[in-house]
């Protein structure tokens, strides 16, 4: 990573726990990782908070559709890590392979049914030009979506246009599919916090 | 049902309000995409409008220019949340105009 205490400058018992986490997957400590428990106090430990709250809180949108849209908003701001990164948590909770990519390339893809849709095109204005208008939320209502969903949607919005310019600002090394699947496992487990 | 406005108002006076070692006026700064000197200025407003246009020259000026890595980590980390904050209140602000036209 561009930062040097993002790679080494943990803590001694945050090394050791790396390490370990190194061993039992088998696959390198991915740099979201390293950037959450580097003076957790500051941003790792709050922005989990949120983060959980926005991917496994109660909401109309199911777990595979939030993350469906986290890796639609990383797509959107051609962010690789994110986008391989919540694929894979998609794909895992889909059960499916390769259905997210597929549908990231497509929102006219079949398995993408209303309001999500027209949520993740909101999402990707917004992203993309960074603010939407009254139109485009009538047409996201229009299109099925409650208050609640909407509300939750731009929750997750709002965690990954912070975690994708992060990702690219520090300069995220993106690894190899095996180590996103190992994360994908975790996340869907685990959850963020 | 999910509300991540009290986790989401902790984090934001966590990074703006509480202890660091950047000072609290450029953490504010760079929530804002506001006034800081040059490299700062031109490190912040890429990582809120291009972050893909982030480049190791960037980091590496604002490192010359003697901020610490702990400072830059910061610095950064509050454009990034500030940006985002900028495009939630655009929407909820957009949802609620919305709302108000269709009643």
């Amino acid at each position: 990573m561009r930062l040097q205490i993002l790679d080494n400058g943990h803590s001694f018992g945050t090394k050791t726990l790396f390490a370990i986490i190194q061993t039992v997957s088998r696959q390198p400590v991915l740099d979201v990782i390293k950037l959450v428990k580097y003076r957790p106090d500051f941003y790792g430990t709050p922005m989990s908070d949120v983060t959980q709250q926005a991917m496994r809180g109660p909401s109309p949108w199911s777990i595979a559709d939030r993350e469906l849209m986290a890796a639609f908003i990383a797509k959107t701001n051609q962010c690789e890590f994110c986008t391989n990164a919540h694929s894979a948590v998609a794909d895992l909770a889909l059960g499916t392979e390769k259905q997210a990519s597929a549908i990231l390339c497509d929102l006219d893809n079949p398995a993408v049914a209303e309001p999500l849709r027209a949520t993740l095109l909101m999402l990707g204005k917004l992203t993309r030009e960074n603010a939407v208008d009254a139109t485009d939320m009538r047409a996201v209502l229009a299109a099925g979506a409650s208050l609640q969903h909407i509300h939750d949607a731009l929750a997750v919005c709002f965690c990954f246009n912070v975690i994708g310019r992060l990702a690219d600002s520090f300069g995220f090394s993106v690894p190899p599919a095996k180590a996103f699947d190992a994360g994908a496992k975790y996340l869907l487990s685990r959850g963020y916090r | 049902m999910s509300n991540i406005e009290q986790a989401r108002q902790a984090l934001l006076r966590r990074v703006l309000e509480g202890d660091g070692k950047a000072s609290l006026a450029d953490r504010r700064a760079a929530f804002n995409n506001g006034a800081l000197a040059e490299p700062l200025r031109r490190l912040v407003n890429t990582v809120a409008r291009n972050p893909r246009g982030i480049a190791e020259d960037d980091i590496n000026r604002a490192r010359q220019s003697g901020l610490s890595e702990d400072q830059i980590f910061e610095i950064v980390v509050c454009a990034a949340i500030g940006q985002a904050s900028r495009q939630y209140d655009s929407a909820k602000a957009a949802l609620e105009k919305a709302r108000e036209n269709g009643r």
